[in-house]
C-alpha cells in the first residue's frame, strides 16, 4: 500500500501482490487511525461483532397487532403532552420545515389546538415533550411524528417477545410524514385511526398466525424491492395475505382499507422499518461490538449509535439527497436527509440491497450493474450477510448486514441510503426520491468516543 | 405567491394508451426533457387519479390528460406550441432508448481492489507500507493484527509508535522491517530498493538499507549468494527500540536451515543494544559477522566484528588475501590550494563508514543549502538523503538530479581536492543514476581542463550487480568516461580518499 512502483519487483519475482486502493483512514486523523488499528482484528471486538450479528439475524419479526400509540408507549400515555419524532433528539426551535409541519398536524389531530398558529405556539411553549422514536422502540419515516392517538403496528420477535413499533403508512402524495398539511391530510389521518386500524387489527387477529415479515421481505427482494424506497412487491404480498380477512371486516372499515391499500405501494415501508428496528435493537448493547445499530435523521442532523458504544448519538449535519424530482421541483426545494427509515439500511436493506431493485437505480442515473456494485461495496463495510434475505443480482448472496464502524472509517466507504425527498418548506410534502449517504463524520465521531477494550 | 407571467404557455398533454413505464424511468425522462430546448416543464406519469392530482397541483394538467386512465402514459409539457412536436418526438426517442446508465458504473464483473488491510483476503503473509509517515504505524498494526509481517518503507514515524509495533510483532512471532526500511530480500522476493543478487547461504540483517545493498552486491561480486536480506529500520538499534527486530531476525536466521552465515550491518548502535545483539549473535550456532560502523569494537566469542562493509562481505564470503584490491591514487599533484574532501553521498551508511575511515581528520557533516549549496571551508561528508537535505524534495536515490547542484559546487570550488559520489542501482532505484553524475562531472572537469586548471580527483563506486535492471557495466563506463575514478566499494573509496588527504597533509601532493 502506498507507492505502486514497489509492487512491480516482488510481482516479477513471483510473489502474489495485491495493491490496495488506500486512502488515509478516519478522515485523515492519524491518532484516530491508530485507535482504529488497535481495534482491528481485536479478538474481543471480533467476538462481540459476531454475537451482535447473531442476535440481529436470530430475530424473527412477526406482525402481531395494531394498537393505539398511547396504549403501547408509556411516554405517550399522558397526562403530559408528548410527541415522538424521527432521528436524534432536537428541540422545536431547531426542527426543519417538514418536521414542524408534521408536529402541527399531530397537535391538530390530538385536538391540543384548533388551528396551525395555535399549534405552533403550543409547540414553542415547552408544554410538549419531544423525544426520538428510536428511544421508545419505535421508528417513523420522514418526519416520523407519532402522537398518542395514532395507530401503531406491532412487530414482535417470536423467541424473545421483544417488540418494536411503527406508525401506519399514509401512502404517496400529500402526507403528514413529508410535512404536508391540509384537510385532505387530516381527514386521512383520522380515517386511519377510526377505520383502517380497527379493521386491520380485527383482520390480523383473525388470521391463524401472525405475519412473518422476514418471509415477506425475502420474497420481495426476489421481486424487485429493496424494502426501503421500493416496497411495491412487499406491499402487494402483505395485502394478499390480509385481503380476504380484511374483506370480512366490512363493518369496521375493511373495504375502505382494501381500497386504500390497493393504491399504497409504500405500505410495507413501515413494516420493513419496524422489523429492522426490532432486529437491530436486539444487536444493541453488546460490549466491545462496533456494529452500528441505529442510523437516523431528523432533517437537520443525522446520528448513529453503535452496539458497544452505549446509547449516545454521534451526529453530523444531514446530507443532501441526490435524486429525481416531481414536476415543478428541484434540488433547491429539497430538505436535507430526514427520517428513521434508514434503519432498513442498518438491517441490510435499502442501499445495501440495491442489487435486488434494478427498477430504482435510475434515481441517480445508475444501471443494474451499478446497483450490484453498490451492494458489493456495502459488503466491504459489513460484518456479515443475511441468511434468509438474498439478492438475486448478486447470484443470491445474502444481503450485506451489520455495518462495522471500523470498516466505514477504515475504507472511507459511506453507507448508501435510498430515500424520499421532502420539501424544505412546511406543509408541501414529498417532491422526489433518490440516494444519499450516511456521512463519514458521524462515524469518525463514534470511533473517537468508542470505549477501547483492553489490548489483546 | 407570484402571479404567473402572462406569456406562460398553457400545459399540453399527450396520452399513450395502455403504455406502462416504470415510474423511475419516467422521472428520468421527465428530467431529461426539462433540459430540452424551449421546454419549461415536463412530467411523465402513469394516468392514475393520484398522479393526475399532482399534475393539476403543478399546473400541468390539460383536458386530454384529465381523461387519462391508470394504465395510460400521460405526457405533460409546458412549452411554446412550436416546440411541442419536437419534444414529443424526444419522449418517444427516450422511451425507446432504455437506460444507457452512466459512464461511472464499473464494467460488469469488475471487482474493486481492497481498500484496507483489514479486508485483504486471508493468506497474505506480508504488508509493504509506503504511506505518509503519520499513517504508517496504524497500517502496520493492522497488518500485524491480521498475522502479516510488515515492511515499512515510510519514514517520519514517531519512535514511540515503532516501539509499539515491534513489541506487538515480537509477541505475535512476526517481524517488523522498518520504519524507514529501505531494502529486503525474502525468499528471493525483493522489497523496496533491492539488488538482483545470487541466491546463496549467507543471511543479512541490517539497520541500514544502503549498507545491506553494498554488502549483498559485494557478496555477489565475490561469487557468493544470500539466503535472506532483512532490513530492520535505521532506529532499530537505538536505546528506545533496543534492537527488537534485529534480535527477532537473528533468531529466525539462526533457525533457518538455508542460512550458514549471518552478517549484521548497522550505523553506530547504542552501546548497550550492540552488546545485547552481539550476545545473542554469539548463541546463533553459526558464524556471525557484525559490521556496526563506528561502534567501538567489542570482541565477543563466536562473532567476527568488521569495521567496514567490504570487510564484512569478505569475511562472510571467506575471501582472503589483500584487503585493498583496487585502491587508486591520482598520478600527479594538485594545484596549490586544493585541500578539501567533498563526499556527497546518497546512501547514509556510506557517510558513517567514511567518517570512521577518516578518523583523524576534522570532517563537517552539515552544510547550508539555501538557494545554492554552501560548502564549508574544510572537509565535509554529507548524507544528501538525510531529512535536512530532502525536506520537500525527493531522495537522491529516487531522483539523482537533487545531487547535481552540490556536485557542481564541489567541482567548481578551487579548494576541493577530492570529490566522492555513490551510485546505487537495483529495483526501486532511478533508471540511470550514473547519468546525472556523469553529465556534471564531465562538464565541470572539461571546463577546468579548458581553463588549464588542474582538476580535483573524483572518486565513485557503483552499488549493484550485472543482473540489476539498470545496466551495471554501462553505469560504471559512463562514470569512467566522465572522469570518475570508479572503485569496487564504498570502503575502498573512503580509504582512497583518506590516503589522498594524508598525502596532502604530508605535503606529498
Amino acid at each position: 500500500m502506498g507507492l505502486e512502483s514497489f509492487a512491480g519487483p516482488p510481482r516479477a519475482a513471483g510473489a502474489r501482490v495485491t495493491s490496495l486502493d488506500w486512502r488515509p483512514p478516519a478522515e485523515g486523523d492519524s491518532e484516530l487511525a491508530l485507535k482504529l488499528a488497535r481495534l482491528t482484528a481485536h479478538p474481543l471486538v471480533e467476538a462481540a461483532n459476531a454475537e451482535a450479528l447473531r442476535r440481529i439475524l436470530d430475530v424473527t419479526p412477526l406482525w402481531t397487532d395494531v394498537v393505539t400509540a398511547r396504549d403501547a408507549l408509556p411516554v405517550l400515555a399522558g397526562p403530559d403532552k408528548a410527541l415522538l419524532h424521527a432521528g436524534p433528539p432536537l428541540a422545536w426551535a431547531e426542527m426543519c420545515g417538514p418536521m414542524r409541519a408534521a408536529v402541527v398536524g399531530a397537535v391538530l389531530l390530538e385536538g391540543w389546538a384548533s388551528a396551525p398558529p395555535e399549534a405552533e405556539r403550543l409547540a414553542a411553549s415547552g408544554d410538549i415533550a419531544f423525544a426520538p422514536c428510536h428511544d421508545h422502540d419505535a421508528v417513523g419515516p420522514m418526519a416520523g411524528i407519532i402522537s398518542p392517538s395514532m395507530p401503531l403496528l406491532v412487530v414482535e420477535d417470536a423467541a424473545s417477545g421483544r417488540r418494536a413499533y411503527s406508525n401506519l403508512n399514509e401512502g404517496g402524495g400529500r402526507c403528514l410524514r413529508y410535512g404536508a398539511l391540509g384537510a385532505d391530510v387530516m381527514d386521512r389521518l383520522r380515517w386511519m385511526g377510526e377505520r383502517l386500524a380497527p379493521s386491520l387489527r380485527a383482520a390480523l387477529r383473525s388470521l391463524p398466525e401472525p405475519v412473518d415479515l422476514r418471509a415477506v421481505t425475502a420474497q420481495a427482494l426476489q421481486m424487485g424491492d429493496e424494502c426501503h424506497s421500493r416496497n411495491t412487491a412487499a406491499s402487494a404480498l402483505l395485502l394478499r395475505a390480509l385481503a380476504p380477512a380484511l374483506a370480512r371486516q366490512e363493518a369496521l372499515g375493511g373495504h375502505e382499507a382494501l381500497d386504500f391499500l390497493q393504491d399504497n405501494t409504500y405500505w410495507f415501508l413501515n413494516f420493513s422499518m419496524a422489523a429492522a428496528k426490532l432486529a437491530t435493537s436486539a444487536g444493541h448493547g453488546v460490549a466491545h461490538s462496533t456494529v452500528v445499530t441505529t442510523f437516523a435523521r431528523n432533517g437537520v442532523d443525522v446520528g448513529i449509535r453503535v452496539s458497544g458504544g452505549g446509547d449516545d448519538w454521534h451526529r453530523a449535519p444531514a446530507a443532501e439527497v441526490d435524486g429525481l424530482y416531481f414536476p415543478g421541483y428541484g434540488p433547491e426545494d429539497a430538505n436535507p436527509d430526514i427520517g428513521d427509515s434508514a434503519i432498513t439500511e442498518v438491517y441490510g436493506l435499502g442501499g445495501f440491497a440495491l442489487a435486488a431493485a434494478p427498477a430504482i437505480v435510475g434515481f441517480v442515473g445508475g444501471t443494474p450493474e451499478g446497483a450490484r456494485a453498490t451492494s458489493r461495496r456495502m459488503g466491504l463495510i459489513t460484518v456479515g450477510r443475511h441468511r434468509e434475505l438474498r439478492l438475486p443480482g448478486l447470484d443470491f448472496e445474502g444481503s450485506p448486514v451489520g455495518i462495522d464502524l471500523r470498516a466505514v472509517t477504515d475504507t472511507g466507504v459511506e453507507p448508501v441510503i435510498t430515500t424520499g425527498i421532502a420539501h424544505r418548506e412546511p406543509g408541501i410534502g414529498q417532491i422526489g426520491a433518490g440516494l444519499t449517504r450516511a456521512p463519514m463524520e458521524c462515524f469518525t465521531r463514534a470511533l473517537r468516543a468508542f470505549p477501547e477494550p483492553p489490548a489483546p | 405567491m407570484v402571479e404567473p407571467a402572462l406569456k406562460t404557455p398553457a400545459p399540453v398533454n399527450a396520452v399513450r394508451p395502455n403504455t406502462y413505464v416504470d415510474s423511475v424511468a419516467l422521472m428520468r425522462i421527465s428530467g431529461a426533457l426539462t433540459a430540452f430546448p424551449h421546454v419549461e416543464a415536463a412530467s411523465l406519469v402513469m394516468g392514475t387519479p393520484a398522479n393526475r392530482r399532482i399534475l393539476a397541483d403543478a399546473g400541468l394538467l390539460a383536458d386530454e390528460g384529465a381523461r387519462a386512465r391508470p394504465n395510460d402514459l400521460l405526457i405533460a409539457l409546458r412549452c411554446p406550441p412550436g416546440a411541442i412536436e419536437e419534444a414529443l418526438a424526444e419522449v418517444d426517442r427516450l422511451l425507446q432508448k432504455g437506460w444507457d446508465g452512466d459512464a461511472q458504473a464499473p464494467p460488469p464483473g469488475a471487482d474493486e481492489p481492497p481498500r484496507s488491510l483489514a479486508t485483504v483476503p486471508e493468506g497474505a503473509r506480508l504488508a509493504l507500507i509506503s504511506t505518509p509517515g503519520p499513517y504508517a504505524a496504524a497500517e502496520a498494526l493492522k497488518a500485524l493484527r491480521r498475522g502479516m509481517h510488515v515492511f515499512v518503507f515510510s519514514d517520519n514515524v514517531p519512535v514511540a509508535e515503532e516501539v509499539l509495533l515491534k513489541t506487538e510483532a515480537h509477541a505475535r512471532g512476526l517481524l517488523v522491517m522498518g520504519p524507514d526500511c529501505g531494502t529486503a530480500l525474502l525468499d528471493g522476493i525483493p522489497l523496496g530498493f533491492a539488488n538482483a543478487v545470487r541466491r546463496g547461504r549467507i543471511g543479512l540483517i541490517g539497520a541500514s538499507g544502503t549498507g545491506l545493498q553494498q554488502v549483498s552486491t559485494l557478496l555477489h561480486s565475490y561469487g557468493a549468494g544470500v539466503s535472506q536480506i532483512i532490513g530492520v529500520g535505521g532506529r532499530d538499534l537505538s536505546t528506545e527500540v533496543a534492537g527488537t527486530s534485529m534480535l527477532d531476525a537473528l533468531d529466525l536466521l539462526a533457525a533457518d536451515p538455508d542460512t550458514d552465515t549471518i552478517v549484521l550491518v548497522s550505523k553506530p548502535p547504542a552501546p548497550e543494544v550492540a552488546r545485547a545483539v552481539l550476545a545473542r549473535a554469539a548463541e546463533a550456532g553459526k558464524p556471525v559477522v557484525a559490521a556496526f560502523l563506528g561502534a567501538a569494537g567489542e570482541d565477543v566469542p563466536g562473532v567476527r566484528t568488521a569495521g567496514t562493509l567490504r570487510e564484512a562481505a569478505r569475511a562472510a564470503a571467506g575471501v582472503t588475501g589483500e584487503d585493498s584490491p583496487d585502491t587508486a591514487s591520482p598520478a600527479a599533484g594538485f594545484g596549490a590550494g586544493r585541500r578539501w574532501l567533498r563526499a556527497l553521498y546518497a546512501g547514509g551508511t556510506f557517510a558513517y563508514e567514511a567518517k570512521q575511515l577518516l578518523a583523524g581528520h576534522e570532517v563537517a557533516t552539515t552544510a547550508t543549502h539555501g538557494s545554492s549549496p554552501q560548502l564549508p571551508s574544510g572537509h565535509c561528508v554529507l548524507d544528501l538523503g538525510d531529512d535536512a537535505f530532502t525536506a520537500g524534495r525527493p531522495h537522491p536515490m529516487i531522483e539523482p538530479a537533487v545531487r547535481t547542484p552540490w556536485l557542481a559546487a564541489a567541482l567548481r570550488d578551487p579548494s576541493t581536492a577530492v570529490v566522492v559520489v555513490d551510485v546505487v542501482l537495483g529495483h526501486g532505484g532511478a533508471d540511470n543514476p550514473a547519468g546525472a553524475v556523469a553529465r556534471v562531472v564531465s562538464a565541470e572537469l572539461g571546463a577546468l581542463r579548458a581553463a588549464g586548471a588542474p582538476p580535483p580527483v573524483v572518486l565513485g563506486f557503483v552499488v549493484g550487480t550485472p543482473e540489476d535492471p539498470q545496466d551495471f557495466h554501462g553505469q560504471v563506463r559512463a562514470l569512467r568516461e566522465a572522469g570518475v575514478v570508479v572503485l569496487d566499494s564504498s570502503t575502498t573509496v573512503a580509504e582512497t580518499a583518506a590516503d589522498i588527504l594524508a598525502k596532502i597533509d604530508g605535503g606529498a601532493l
